[in-house]
């Protein structure tokens, strides 16, 4: 007998739900879908005054990116808890955390990566200056996985109750914030001419440590969601 | 499976078992052992809390009142997570995904035992011809059979198997009961549940009787 080893599995964990993600491709590109007709109806509310929309565009861009990710959010375990997949995934001799962070990965690869790769088209339609682009992608590349981490303990926290959807939401927006100020702060700072690295050095700080604690504090919510 | 002598090693232990649901006894005190080679037949009424036992058995569910001991010493969950195999209401499968791949996924977290492999296992469970079919496209069953392929596959000393006979047709029970006996002939332990009437190959099962 051959027990799995951590890397096999979490191959299998990352390429399972990869091949899931890729065989409802429709879902993805939700997301995206939204991001865009967003972005596009903001110079048709507000006029298309080139100074406005400059000074409005990465801010504009980050919050679409946000709510575009919380569209997914919810439904990171969801399926898995209904077909009893996170069972034997808990059940099997790996360490939850583990498998959890690669379920996250994957979630954060279909949805954020998307948005992220046409995060410059839709600034480039809101007359975002070209020099500040590289740091609104920094910023996004940073900012998404954090939302991605945070918003699945909290997923994992509403998972046992009904009507998550509205408690996910109430929970996630203290937690969005300081995402959004650091953001839209690098991405603001570089549009001024100003140092962009500070804020863009905490959103990695707080990456850093939400790429540890979160697919822990996942795990052993998860583990109470089910122990019911 | 029934004339195990006294000497063969006792696997699993529970004394005193008893589980609350919000202060409500679901079931127990429960006193149970189960030897190495032996199945045994989880009995009762609807809601008299058998699925609840196994998941307790599996580690899902936290432990109220009693002891469970693994070869003489005090069960831990985290030391017997692939040791354990459980088959549930929910049978773990992905529909978007065929037999095949939920099976390699399965394997992958698990690990296999030696000289199996995927397809031979689902040809052996039957399903020769659907190993690509997306599982939703499945009946009832096959997505059974599906899941039972893991048993044939996957590592394990104890089987915690909730209804393994629902949905299947007569080949299928046949099967099942086969797959018992060849685990049992390996030293391998298993606890079903079912409220029908069941007979294994190798006569009268031991029976855990659950009243509520």
């Amino acid at each position: 007998m051959s027990h799995a080893t951590l890397a096999s599995a979490c191959a299998a964990t990352l390429r399972r739900d990869l091949t899931l993600a890729w065989r409802r491709r429709g879902d993805i590109t939700m997301p995206v879908l939204y991001a865009l007709i967003v972005v596009t109806l903001f110079p048709f509310a507000l006029g298309p005054e080139d100074a406005l929309l400059q000074r409005i565009a990465g801010g504009v861009v980050l919050l679409t990116m946000l709510l575009a990710m919380l569209l997914a959010l919810d439904a990171m375990f969801r399926s898995d808890i209904e077909d009893g997949s996170l069972e034997q995934l808990m059940l099997s001799p790996q360490p939850l955390a583990m498998m959890l962070a690669m379920k996250i990965l994957a979630h954060w690869i279909t949805t954020a990566l998307p948005l992220i790769v046409v995060a410059p088209l839709l600034a480039g339609m809101l007359h975002l200056p070209a020099p500040v682009m590289p740091v609104l992608v920094y910023a996004l590349l940073l900012a998404t996985p954090l939302l991605s981490l945070l918003g699945a303990v909290l997923v994992a926290l509403t998972a046992g109750s009904r009507r998550s959807g509205m408690l996910l939401a109430l929970m996630l927006l203290p937690l969005c914030v300081p995402v959004v100020i650091f953001a839209a702060g690098a991405v603001a700072a570089a549009q001024q001419g100003l140092p962009w690295l500070a804020p863009i050095a905490w959103l990695g700080a707080a990456l850093v440590m939400a790429l540890v604690l979160a697919p822990l504090a996942c795990a052993a919510a998860l583990r109470i969601a089910l122990d019911a | 499976m029934t004339n195990l002598s006294a000497t063969t090693p006792i696997l699993l232990e529970a004394r005193g078992l008893a589980f609350y649901r919000q202060d409500e006894p679901v079931f127990g005190p429960l006193d149970f052992s189960v030897r190495e080679g032996e199945v045994a037949l989880v009995e009762g009424d609807n809601g008299s809390g058998k699925t609840t036992l196994l998941r307790i058995l599996a580690g899902l569910l936290h432990l109220d009142e009693g002891e469970l001991s693994w070869r003489g010493r005090p069960w831990r969950r985290i030391e017997h997570l692939g040791d354990t195999l459980f088959l549930g209401h929910h049978l773990g499968l992905k529909g978007d995904l065929s037999a095949r791949e939920n099976l390699a996924v399965a394997a992958g977290t698990y690990g296999m035992r030696d000289g199996r492999d995927v397809a031979s296992a689902l040809s052996s469970i039957g399903l020769a011809g659907y190993e690509d079919e997306p599982v939703r496209r499945l009946s009832a069953g096959q997505k059974k059979r599906a899941a039972l392929a893991r048993l044939l596959l996957l590592p394990a000393t104890l089987w915690l198997l909730d209804e393994p006979y629902a949905n299947l047709d007569r080949t299928g029970i046949e099967l099942v009961n086969r797959l018992l006996a060849e685990h049992s002939a390996e030293g391998g332990a298993a606890l079903v549940t079912s409220h029908g009437a069941v007979s294994f190959l190798g006569g009268e099962p031991t029976r855990v009787r659950m009243h509520a």
